[in-house]
């Protein structure tokens, strides 16, 4: 696989891209990577569900060791309501003040860490995160989101050559500070965003949104800086059709 | 229906929809048939529970919010295991109305109920909630409205023969195995069927005077309290899976009202950088996650005109699944509006969920509108036909409007001889 080593950003801005998340989860799988999901928001079955509907079956890779999963949810019950003494990677979740996400980290490190065993290796560990806004909601400040995201690029991408990939949601016109500075903390450290925005003239049927993607830091110094396109999509049951502007089947 | 029991821990689950809870996954988004390979849900039988029904996209469990003109809208009805958000009209006289609705539509289809307010006791709003109409009498009220109308859309369209092929839209609700009930609002419940339901109330001033020994975890106390309650009350009654012996399967409804008002404790109403800022957020994740794990559907009312900082109201919206909001034009400008003459306000349906799926039925219809009516509370498309000539006189608007409501949506234009149908 010839990107490694990269931090790709997800964002959206009054649409939801978790279709990316879901295509980004299948396509990691089926290119044999080891995968870490920390999945804030949905549940497991959600993403298994998915899955099956782009062709890959994430209870068979859980099982065969392919693919790590923190359930957010499920878990967060159980620290919330059953708290125990050895800490839990969503520790924060029963601070007071704004935790940070240390134990989330050792939790992506333990879950991704290259085991040398004689069985034939996963390619590049990868941690797919859905989404690090809500953690912001959570309670937890933009800067320690921040941080674990460095930490994770440093471990994941630089040491281990694997990639990382986080959605978060751009909150646009709603003043909110906290967003505005993971948001562009994060394009700053991105190799690749991917945009998915609604269309400027609002609702339509046959095109559900636009997806911007901004190649940064390419690979060879001597091309010209930032290389991005636009496409609009249209999300269909089993997979997403992408289109120029302008150019979808139903104005055709 | 009984249903088999599960055996162990470790094993699959081949009767029952919702597995031990230790081990297996414990939601109800489990796709029906057996071809799921490797999942949870690898029964090809699943039991129905009373007053649910599977989605016709992907097999989702659905209830039914109480209105079915509201089910329509949301996708055919309310997913087991996730949260309907109602944003709250400026003076909350509607809000309650929907509350109601779901309150009562749980007590008709036998569900458990969990009520949750910190303004009125629990028992006091199950006292006021209206009663289910038998069918009879209320087609004999659709006959008083409709005038007969009903039966002209029956007669073969001459000119607009085209529309003939549509299938028909029924704003009228249908009364069928059980999901979805028509309602009285004028009337109250009757006594006797509060009495058999199985219901929980939590009314804050009664909970909040006991001692505070409850770790804060920046969540307001009468939150915490909420929080435990329901994942008390989910847990020992099985909701969760977690009591396999029971043999009857059913939902627990929750209804929380006046969420994040003062009254619960809360200050995001009050000031722009409030201290408890994280408070609802994070109330509002672990009653996800709670529902996500249990055979539940909330239904919370917030007052979102109250709150003043927009990010917060964008962050409860995230976190909610359906967002239902409630504008009524009491007070505003849009009360004289001859557009707006017949209705009561409008009805902004913000989002909703995708769940198991990477798309969701939308509908087309983005313009709703409400309005109660003595004994119903109904929900239209606002909707008028395009002004042809110049000199179209404004009467002839107001029998269009009206032929144009009692039909339902998209049925407007097949009111049989009307004006409006001369070109």
């Amino acid at each position: 696989m010839s990107v490694q080593g990269k931090l790709t950003l997800l964002c959206d801005a009054k649409t939801d891209g978790s279709f990316l998340v879901h295509h980004f989860l299948s396509f990691y799988l089926k290119a044999n990577c080891k995968v870490c999901l920390v999945a804030l928001i949905q549940s497991f079955s959600h993403y298994n569900i998915v899955g099956q509907k782009l062709g890959v079956s994430l209870t068979a890779a859980r099982e065969r060791g392919q693919l790590v999963v923190l359930e957010g949810l499920k878990s967060g019950v159980d620290v919330f309501f059953r708290p125990r003494e050895e800490p839990h990677p969503l520790q924060f979740l029963r601070e007071a003040n704004a935790g940070d996400l240390q134990p989330l980290y050792a939790f992506v490190r333990d879950a991704l860490q290259p085991v040398d065993s004689g069985e034939a290796a996963w390619r590049c560990p990868v941690l797919l995160v859905d989404d690090l806004s809500v953690l912001l909601s959570l309670g937890v400040g933009p800067v320690a989101v921040l941080d674990f995201v460095h930490y994770c690029r440093a471990t994941v991408c630089q040491e281990w050559k694997g990639n990382v990939v986080c959605l978060v949601h751009d909150s646009g016109d709603t003043e909110d500070e906290e967003s505005d500075v993971l948001l562009n903390g994060l394009s700053h450290q991105s190799h690749l965003i991917l945009r998915a925005e609604g269309l400027a003239t609002g609702f339509c049927k046959d095109v559900h949104g636009q997806l911007r993607i901004l190649w940064r830091r390419p690979l060879q110094p001597t091309t010209h800086r930032d290389r991005s396109l636009t496409y609009q999509y249209k999300i269909q049951d089993k997979s997403v059709s992408f289109f120029a502007k302008g150019m979808s089947p139903a104005v055709l | 229906m009984a249903v088999a029991g599960t055996s162990g821990t470790g094993t699959r689950s081949t009767g029952s929809m919702v597995a031990a809870a230790s081990t297996n996954n414990v939601t109800s988004f489990q796709r029906r048939g057996p071809r799921a390979s490797g999942a949870d849900s690898g029964c090809s039988r699943l039991v129905s529970i009373a007053g649910t029904r599977r989605s016709v996209r992907n097999g989702q469990l659905l209830v039914s919010t109480g209105l079915p003109a509201l089910d329509q809208f949301l996708g055919g009805g309310l997913a087991v295991g996730t949260v309907l958000l109602i944003e709250e009209d400026k003076y909350n006289i509607y809000s309650p109305l929907l509350f109601n609705y779901f309150l009562a539509e749980g007590i008709v289809s036998g569900h458990a109920l969990l009520v949750a307010s910190a303004k009125e006791d629990p028992a006091d709003i199950l006292q006021k909630l209206p009663a289910p109409l038998i069918d009879h009498s209320y087609k004999k009220e659709c006959d008083e409205d409709i005038c007969g109308h009903k039966m002209e859309s029956d007669i073969k369209m001459k000119i607009a023969w085209r529309y003939q092929l549509f299938p028909k839209m029924e704003g009228r609700p249908v009364l069928s195995s059980g999901f979805g009930h028509d309602y009285d609002i004028s009337k109250r419940i009757p006594q006797e069927l509060i009495e058999t339901s199985k219901w929980h109330g939590f009314f804050l001033p009664e909970k909040i005077s006991s001692t505070f020994n409850v770790e804060s975890c920046s969540l307001t106390s009468g939150y915490m309290k909420l929080l435990q309650f329901i994942q008390n009350i989910i847990y020992e009654e099985g909701f969760d899976g977690s009591n396999p012996q029971k043999k009857q399967k059913n939902i627990l409804r929750i209804g929380i009202q006046n969420l994040g008002s003062p009254l619960w404790g809360d200050d995001i109403c009050c000031a722009e950088n409030c201290d408890a800022s994280h408070s609802l957020t994070k109330f509002l994740y672990i009653l996800r996650a709670l529902l996500r794990t249990s055979l539940s559907a909330c239904i919370i009312t917030v007052p979102t005109h109250l709150i003043q900082n927009k990010a917060v109201i964008a962050r409860v919206t995230n976190l909610s699944d359906t967002v239902v909001g409630l504008e009524s034009f009491i007070g505003s400008e849009k009360e004289t509006n001859p557009l707006y003459k017949d209705y009561h306000g409008l009805i902004h349906i913000r989002q909703i969920p995708r769940l198991n799926n990477l798309i969701y039925d939308i509908s087309d219809v983005k313009d709703l509108a409400f309005k109660l009516k003595k004994k119903l509370f109904t929900i239209e498309r606002l909707h008028l036909p395009p002004d042809l000539s110049d000199t179209v006189s404004r009467s002839s608007k107001q029998d269009l409007a009206e032929s144009a409501k009692l039909l339902g949506p998209g049925c407007g234009m097949t009111a049989g001889g009307k004006k409006h149908l001369d070109f």
